[in-house]
């Protein structure tokens, strides 16, 4: 069960009460019109299904009923921030990738660090042995 | 390969039963095949399995990073059926209903393919039209099916609520007496013994890391266990396919999510069929040990977890114990969850690549267990020839960018 931070709310509350959307920060072609049946096949059904950091479109459907940005581990599900709509995110696959390497993190020798670890991150502390 | 029959029984009694022969080898690799298929479950299987036996491709080796079965094929509730409404996939889903109905006798061991019927129920009047609409194009393509009202349902299912008292009052049902279910690790194992039987490796542990491609062409695999090479390579890797892909540099249009199923303690025998309900949102049968086998919707959110959350067990019992009241202290001793690969049009993705010799069947999200022999199938075919299967053709990739999509969300059986 997800305990979910509402943004808009600012309160924690459970998973039953939002609807999960589909990928975020999906930008909807300027001018639609000019796209090529390429273009438009992409926005409309190709989406990133990251196997690590997600950063995912909620509604809070049985609150605010405001849409809202969730960043996510898709392997442990940890939620790593909550952010309104609008806003970037701050924590994503790649700014995990860099504190690690310059804090130095250590990986169980041949194992997968799971909390709050991205799969980059991963790989970068294990070398290029993976 | 040691044929099974009843003479063999009594034969290895004599010995008692300490002399079979293992189902499978577990061999090294070989530095090269002529087609490695990546992933060791039901079709990944098959496709070894129809390219040996009847494309006569037997330099071929599995790649699989578990152990076989050990993904969806064994954590699913075995439905087998072909009632789809669109022509595209009633013509894949019957192409493999048919292979089912002679797959025991072909494979020499038992799949326990139980034709015991499917009934999908319908709740409101859009639902009974719906049916209507789906049993008649069924049947256009030669797909029995019968529409039933209430009497009709409550005669097949007495032990259900098909009373006027239920909060979503059952008005009617599509009917396929074809329909079934089968046990889902002995497909597995059936068709790992009969490819093996036939020359395949079959590499169990052994990862796929990486593509070789050199000028847009595969040429093999990095895995965990050094390189192998083979010019045609088939990826069926369900959940995971979206990971396979973006290491070729693809990408595809699926969303991979946590599908949830369970079974409960072994009861005597209580539902002789197998019940769908898209308005209440739960299927559940009982298979021949006694568990009831249930299950429903998917998690809504992504997940590679394979697990599923608690709020879609509670809204699946809540759906089962609504059509069935008389399972409401029924206890529930395992729970799964699997990672589908869900495609936007409910339909699966048999395709060539842009990188040539690189071949995907995948996107079965939710339904694919009844599509294992005749996924595997026109993927062989389709692999041993270099060109898609006619079966398969409609189910390319690019329909994402033409517009020629298969919207199968009415029939798949429960809402994605």
């Amino acid at each position: 069960m997800f305990y979910i931070h509402c943004p808009y709310c600012g309160e924690h509350r459970e998973e039953e009460e939002f609807h999960p959307k589909g990928q975020a920060h999906i930008a909807r072609p300027a001018d639609p019109a000019a796209c090529s049946d390429e273009e438009w096949g992409d926005y409309l059904f190709f989406r990133d299904n990251p196997r690590g950091i997600h950063h995912e479109l909620w509604v809070h459907a049985v609150g605010c009923r405001k849409f809202f940005n969730i960043t996510r581990h898709t392997v442990t599900y940890e939620i790593l921030e909550t952010y309104r709509m609008g806003e970037q995110p701050t924590i994503t696959a790649e700014s995990l990738a860099r504190a690690e390497k310059s804090a130095g993190v250590q990986v169980a020798n041949g194992g997968q660090q799971t909390v709050g670890a991205s799969d980059s991150a991963v790989k970068d502390s294990k070398g290029a042995k993976v | 390969m040691q044929r099974y029959s009843g003479f063999g029984l009594v034969k290895h009694a004599l010995s008692h039963h300490e002399n079979w022969e293992r189902q499978w080898r577990n061999p090294t690799p070989k530095k090269a095949y002529d087609v490695i298929i990546v992933g060791g479950g039901g079709h990944g299987l098959a496709t070894a399995y129809y390219l040996a036996k009847e494309f006569g491709v037997r330099n071929v080796a599995v790649i699989e990073k578990g152990w076989l079965g050990g993904g969806n094929t064994a954590r699913n509730t075995t439905i087998v059926r072909s009632n789809y409404l669109w022509d595209e996939a009633a013509a894949l889903y019957e192409h493999s209903m048919k292979l089912w109905e002679g797959l025991s006798q072909d494979l020499n061991y038992n799949v326990m393919f139980s034709q015991r019927g499917v009934l999908n129920l319908g709740h409101t009047l859009q639902d009974m039209r719906d049916i209507q609409r789906r049993v008649n194009a069924n049947r256009l393509n030669g797909i029995d099916g019968e529409v039933l009202d209430a009497k009709g349902v409550q005669a097949l299912v007495p032990i259900m609520d098909c009373s006027k008292n239920a909060r979503y009052p059952v008005m009617g049902a599509s009917w396929q007496p074809r329909a079934g279910v089968a046990r889902h690790d002995a497909v597995a194992w059936g068709f790992a013994r009969g490819a093996d039987a036939h020359g395949v490796d079959i590499l169990q542990q052994t990862e796929v890391t990486g593509f070789k491609i050199r000028d847009g062409q595969v040429y093999g695999v990095h895995t965990n266990r050094g390189d192998i090479e083979a010019k045609t390579v088939g990826c069926v890797t369900a959940g995971n396919s979206g990971v396979l892909a973006k290491m070729a540099g693809i990408k595809l249009p699926l969303e991979s999510h946590p599908l949830q199923a369970l079974v409960s303690e072994p009861l005597k025998p209580v539902l002789d069929t197998v019940v769908m309900s898209n308005h209440v949102h739960g299927y559940i049968s009982q298979s021949d040990k006694g568990d009831l086998v249930i299950g429903a919707g998917i998690d809504g959110y992504n997940g590679y977890g394979q697990r599923g959350s608690y709020p879609t067990v509670e809204h699946t019992l809540q759906a089962i114990v609504e059509m069935f009241p008389i399972f409401s202290r029924v206890r529930m001793n395992r729970q799964w969850g699997g990672i589908v690969d869900t495609c936007p049009d409910a339909c699966p993705i048999l395709s060539k690549t842009k990188v040539k010799g690189l071949y995907f069947n995948c996107g079965w999200g939710t339904g694919g267990f009844k599509a294992t022999p005749g996924s595997g199938h026109v993927f062989a075919a389709s692999l041993a020839k270099g060109e898609m299967h006619p079966i398969a053709a409609p189910f390319s990739i690019d329909r994402f960018n033409t517009g020629a999509l298969v919207d199968e969300h009415g029939a798949a059986g429960v809402a994605h």
